[in-house]
């Protein structure tokens, strides 16, 4: 009657999402009166007995490079007999990229009821009710898991992440590996920057700004921060930024703490990728822009003046002459 | 080359989001119905593009719902598919849709299975997945781009920070998003021939939804935005770190 929860790993490192996981995984086992265990494929690098600081006492791996990279045909056939050797109820992932490959066909292959994009635990008072984000953010949905396995999938970034002094106990477990279909033949990264989709706080800029050659002062707000950048759609179909900076109802949606929106001016297309997120600061020349009234924080003015001032005020909370 | 598209229906994005009947139901009142924007402008485009390169390709539609789907099915067929079917089915279970899928499926006989990566309305990102696993496919999500080569499909996939490029053999199914195709407006030819083009229903086959929606909810209005004056942008940053904590 255990929680299994998948830990998802991305060239042998644990995904910061999959700490959430954990960690949600946990305290619904508390809450269900079981234990948590979990499972990771493939050949991993980090500690992995350091993961029972998120609470779960016991990790099965499948040490098996032919994991490495996700096949959800393979991965789905290995938890679903790793579901059945635990004896696991309910099986939590993270509605990330893999999350999002893996746990629809796991439901399918059990006949086991799932929620896609859970936004906290689940209310068990009478059956097994699970808040799930949908319409793009604008609302949510109470869904009830009808099955006796279930299958949660946690939006990343919407539930904390604990730091307790548990060992997690690490096991191999042997599970049927299918030689993958789905060959990767080549990875890009970008670089030296903090991935759009896991970064905590963002800054981002919209046609307001002008031009691309004005984008030095973003840079260095998010550098200061440590901040991933990001756009609106309409800079990046100018070409002014990269399309994979571009968030919103067509491009990436995202829930960071914190989103800082520069001469964007809020088309409800650009808020359902952003509107998630936990604090928005807007800093717009027109006060009649849409985006205040979804933001927390605002400055009506010119971003050219405000965002210089910013940043220094940035360097000098941060200690940096 | 067999192609199958699923195509969903969805509220406009710019629609007002209530809900009635004690919260359990979306208000439809005044809401323009729109093709899922990924299934149109990705996936049913790509598959259009695929056909213009290879004219003996064949594009089946195929959506799940009552007959007020069918003015989006009818103009799925406009910007290009060749037929469609509609299964005869209102549910909002993302198992049973794809169950209704997946039984379309295996009676066309596919190569290809196109989804969008998401519903807009109720942004599951599991029926791609759910209809690969009910016909035992290889399933490569998010897919930015798309080249088929043969029988050899080269598929560019979003990963964290980055993408990876991967290669599979037909028969697969694919989630379609953002930088597999560009929009496409369908012409007045399109529009005419679509007229004609068939439109099969049939009826759903039996199979038990595995979840039910209990209630929706809006959340909570923001408490209003806190505005600094443009002269002062250090009070911002004080804020930011003293009272949201978030710096
Ligand atoms: C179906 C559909 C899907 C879409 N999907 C997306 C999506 O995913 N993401 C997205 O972003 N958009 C999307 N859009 C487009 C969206 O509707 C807007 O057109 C777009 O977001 C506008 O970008 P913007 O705010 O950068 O530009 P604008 O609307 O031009 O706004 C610029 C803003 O900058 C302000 N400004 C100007 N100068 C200054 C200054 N010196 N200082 C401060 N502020 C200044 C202006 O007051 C204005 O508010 C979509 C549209 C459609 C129809
Ligand atoms: N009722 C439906 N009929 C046909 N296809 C659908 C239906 N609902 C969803 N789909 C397809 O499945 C994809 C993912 O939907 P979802 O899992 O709801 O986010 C959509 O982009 C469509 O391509």
């Amino acid at each position: 009657m255990s929680v299994l929860i998948f830990i998802d790993q991305s060239e042998g490192h644990i995904k910061k999402s999959s700490l959430e996981a954990l960690t949600y995984g946990a305290e619904l086992a508390a809450q269900l009166g079981t234990s948590a265990e979990a499972i990771v494929l493939g050949e991993v690098k980090d500690d992995l007995a350091a993961l029972g600081k998120q609470g779960v006492k016991k990790i099965h791996q499948v040490n098996n490079s032919a994991l490495n990279h996700l096949d959800a045909q393979v991965y789905t056939k290995a938890i679903a007999e790793a579901v059945a050797a635990t004896g696991a109820k309910v099986v939590v992932f993270s509605h990330n990229i893999s999350g999002k490959a893996i746990a629809p066909r796991l439901s399918a292959k059990l006949k086991a009821a799932m929620v896609a994009g859970a936004v906290g635990l689940p209310n068990t008072s009478n059956g097994f009710v699970v808040k799930k984000n949908v319409f793009s953010g604008k609302a949510f949905a109470n869904l009830s898991l009808n099955t006796d396995i279930k299958i949660i999938s946690l939006n990343p970034n919407s539930f904390h992440i604990t730091n307790g002094d548990g060992v997690a106990e690490v096991a191999p477990l042997s599970v049927t590996v299918d030689a993958p279909k789905v060959k990767v033949t080549a990875v890009n990264k970008v670089t030296g920057e903090v991935p759009l989709s896991e970064a905590e706080l963002v800054v981002s800029a919209g046609r307001g700004l002008k031009g691309p050659e004005n984008w030095g002062m973003i840079e260095e707000m998010a550098h200061l921060l440590h901040a991933a950048t990001a756009c609106s759609r309409a800079v990046a179909d100018a070409g002014w930024r990269p399309h994979h900076e571009h968030v919103g109802q067509t491009g990436l949606a995202i829930a960071p703490n914190l989103y800082i929106a520069i001469g964007i001016s809020g088309a409800i297309q650009h808020l359902a990728g952003v509107n998630r997120s936990k604090v928005i600061v807007v800093i717009n020349k027109d006060p009649e822009a849409p985006f205040f009234k979804a933001a927390d924080y605002g400055i009506v003015g010119d971003a050219f003046e405000v965002v210089p001032k910013m940043n220094a005020a940035i360097k000098k909370l941060k200690g940096i002459a | 080359m067999k192609i199958l598209v699923c195509i969903s229906k969805t509220p406009d994005t710019t629609a007002k989001i209530a809900f009635t009947d004690n919260n359990t139901k979306f208000a439809p009142d005044g809401v323009q119905w729109i093709i899922n924007p990924y299934d149109e402008w990705y996936a049913l485009v790509r598959a259009i593009e695929l056909k213009e390169k290879d004219a003996s390709t064949a594009i089946h539609l195929v959506t799940v719902g009552a007959a007020d789907a069918e003015p989006i099915i009818r103009k799925a067929l406009a910007l290009g598919g060749d037929e469609a079917i509609r299964v005869n089915a209102d549910s909002h279970d993302s198992f049973y849709i794809a169950s209704q899928i997946a039984e379309v499926a295996k009676q066309g006989g596919y190569d290809l299975v196109f989804t969008g990566k998401e519903t807009i309305d109720y942004n599951g990102s599991s029926i791609g997945g759910m209809v690969a696993e009910l016909l035992d496919l290889p399933y490569v999500s998010l897919a930015t781009k798309f080249e088929l080569n043969g029988i050899t499909a080269t598929i560019t996939r979003e990963i964290e920070g980055g993408e990876e490029v991967c290669e599979v053999s037909l028969p697969v199914a694919v989630s379609c998003q953002k930088g597999m195709a560009e929009a496409r407006i369908p012409n007045m030819r399109g529009i005419m021939a679509a007229r004609t083009k068939p439109l099969k229903v049939v009826e759903p086959v039996a199979v038990d939804a595995l979840t039910s929606v209990v209630s929706f909810e809006l959340p909570p209005a923001k408490a209003g935005v806190k505005l600094v004056s443009p002269d002062t942008p250090e009070e911002l940053v004080r804020l930011l770190h003293e009272e949201a904590k978030v710096i």
